[in-house]
């Protein structure tokens, strides 16, 4: 069953079942993984290939695996059955040189300072003591915090510290960067200057990003592609493209483009949504 | 995370309510102290009090400062000091490892404090005539007894302070690829010290207090002994003289863990 939708106005490449690229240069490459909790079944086999400097997305309703393929990915968790490769390299556990995560919540040390939080990264990663400064000075930079070195995370917003947690992956000066809803405790204004801010500096570091996500704006707004999840046990009901220049414009926001993109998102992901809210009700009914 | 705007830190705000009450406080002990000495004085000079049984304070006062000037006192605080600069350590440090042991797994936390926490309430001084059987009545079983009781709330306070750190903290050092030592000195200790430090303020208090109670039990000299040698030869100004001392002791060494256990809170 391969269905292939191409819409020539806006270059949506709209495919069924588990589309596997055939590139020899895959920078991440996920080969039939499949993972389950105990009896739960959270993703079904999937397959897929990440290139170089290339921004993808994991979209789906709730519990759909989405974060369970990228802690996959990022070492954090062994797959049931199936491997990730990085570098054609099996991810076994995490490999900080080569990827840097961001969490959903901000996971800075309260005790220690902005740079501190910053070069404890590097120390656990091994880089070498000599460069600690440099790097965290150039992160500290790229994110517009260099003034706020000397302050504890209590003392910044919401945004500010995602910044911080940012400088701190940016610092490790990996060729990838795995981020699991790094938005997720942000407003929405927030977030979308965040994400344009993102959006800048991605396309500056030329970077592989993998992002997990709930918002179909925040998707389509930083992605070149998008592997949209079916509702549990997960896998991939389509991958939508992108094609848009990064920095991505403010003005790419309101354009039309972006808003069929995001129609179009929204159809994919609506009956998996409702697939997966009768699920959590049904779990609540059985249990009651 | 909830706010949106970098506020200025609440620490600022919350000090500048605290400073006026605090400063209150102070001036209310202060009172006390001085109400006290006054009642002191009072019962004396009016001599409502055998004078054997409870000296001036001018008396004591006296007696105090030829002990601390004329050096007489030194021995004793030798001996005292000495036998806690080794139990303290030994409860601090065994107290930490087998706290962080413990903390390894929910398992053992289940199995274990609860065993920890009943032993802590047997009052333990009833093996101290073993004590000294065994390892005599010289400093050795001051030193076991003061790290014994020292142990307790330190290891307790470890336990619950490296068994509540955020488990996201964990999982990032862990995606940075820390290793078990990193984990530990730059996670476990940092998240769990406001805990452990009220822990270990504890177990100091309390290692003091059973050194200097098993010195009144069996000794051959310190602090303690001293104070039940001249209860026993009759000169209580000597022996209130003591008791000022020590006193003034367990003050100052509070005083001191308790701004350790200040500055080392990050909440």
């Amino acid at each position: 069953m391969k269905m292939t939708v191409l819409d020539t106005e806006t270059n949506i490449e709209r495919m069924a079942g588990t589309p596997v690229l055939s590139s020899a240069d895959a920078l991440i490459r996920v080969d039939g993984v499949r993972h389950a909790f105990g009896a739960v079944e959270a993703i079904q086999k999937i397959s897929l290939d990440i290139r170089p400097g290339e921004m993808v997305s994991f979209i789906g309703p709730s519990g759909c695996g989405k974060s369970t393929l990228l802690n996959i990915i990022g070492g954090l968790l062994n797959p049931t059955e199936g491997t990730a490769y990085v570098d054609g390299q099996a991810i076994e556990k995490p490999l900080p040189k080569k990827m840097a995560y961001i969490f959903q919540e901000s996971v800075l040390f309260p005790w220690s300072t902005v740079l501190e939080n910053v070069k404890v990264a590097m120390e656990f990663q091994g880089a070498p003591r000599s460069e600690w400064n440099r790097r965290a000075e150039d992160a500290l930079k790229l994110v517009g915090l260099t003034d706020f070195a000397d302050s504890y995370p209590r003392q910044l917003s919401g945004g500010m510290k995602q910044r911080v947690a940012l400088a701190r992956a940016l610092c490790l000066e990996t060729d990838i960067i795995l981020m699991d809803e790094p938005f997720a405790a942000l407003d929405e204004q927030t977030r979308l200057v965040f994400g344009e801010e993102l959006s800048r500096l991605l396309a500056r570091t030329k970077k592989s990003i993998i992002l997990v996500t709930h918002s179909l704006a925040e998707a389509v707004l930083l992605s070149d592609r998008i592997f949209v999840f079916s509702a549990r046990p997960g896998m991939i009901k389509a991958t939508l493209e992108v094609q848009e220049q990064h920095p991505r414009d403010p003005s790419f926001l309101t354009s039309e483009k972006f808003n069929k993109l995001r129609n179009e998102l929204y159809d994919l992901l609506r009956e998996e949504v409702l697939k997966a809210m009768e699920q959590q009700s049904g779990m609540r009914g059985a249990k009651a | 995370m909830s706010t949106i705007a970098a506020s200025p830190g609440p620490m600022l705000a919350g000090s500048s309510g605290e400073e006026p009450a605090r400063d209150n406080s102070r001036r209310i002990q202060l009172a006390f102290l001085i109400g006290f000495l006054l009642v002191w004085w009072l019962v004396t000079a009016l001599a409502l009090i055998n004078p054997f049984f409870l000296p001036s304070p001018q008396a004591v006062a006296r007696v105090f400062f030829r002990l601390v000037t004329t050096g007489e006192i030194l021995p004793d605080l030798k001996i005292t000091t000495g036998q806690i600069a080794v139990s303290f350590p030994i409860a601090l440090l065994s107290g930490l490892a087998v706290g962080y042991a413990v903390s390894s797994s929910r398992y053992s936390v289940e199995v274990f404090e609860p065993m920890l926490a009943g032993l802590f309430a047997i009052p333990l001084i009833i093996f101290y005539p073993l004590n000294v059987l065994i390892l005599g009545i010289g400093p050795e079983s001051k030193i076991a007894h003061g790290a014994i009781y020292g142990f307790f709330p330190i290891v307790l306070s470890a336990i619950q302070g490296f068994g509540s750190v955020d488990r996201a903290y964990l999982r990032s050092a862990h995606s940075l690829g820390a290793s078990r030592f990193q984990v530990l000195r730059r996670v476990l200790l940092p998240a769990a010290l406001p805990s452990i430090m009220a822990g270990v303020r504890m177990g100091f208090v309390l290692t003091f207090v059973a050194t200097i109670g098993s010195e009144t039990i069996a000794s051959l000299g310190g602090l303690g002994h001293r104070i039940v040698w001249y209860a026993e030869s009759l000169e209580t100004d000597k022996m209130f003289a003591y008791i000022v001392f020590i006193i003034i002791i367990a003050v100052v060494s509070n005083a001191v863990l308790s701004w350790i256990e200040r500055r080392s809170d990050w909440r």
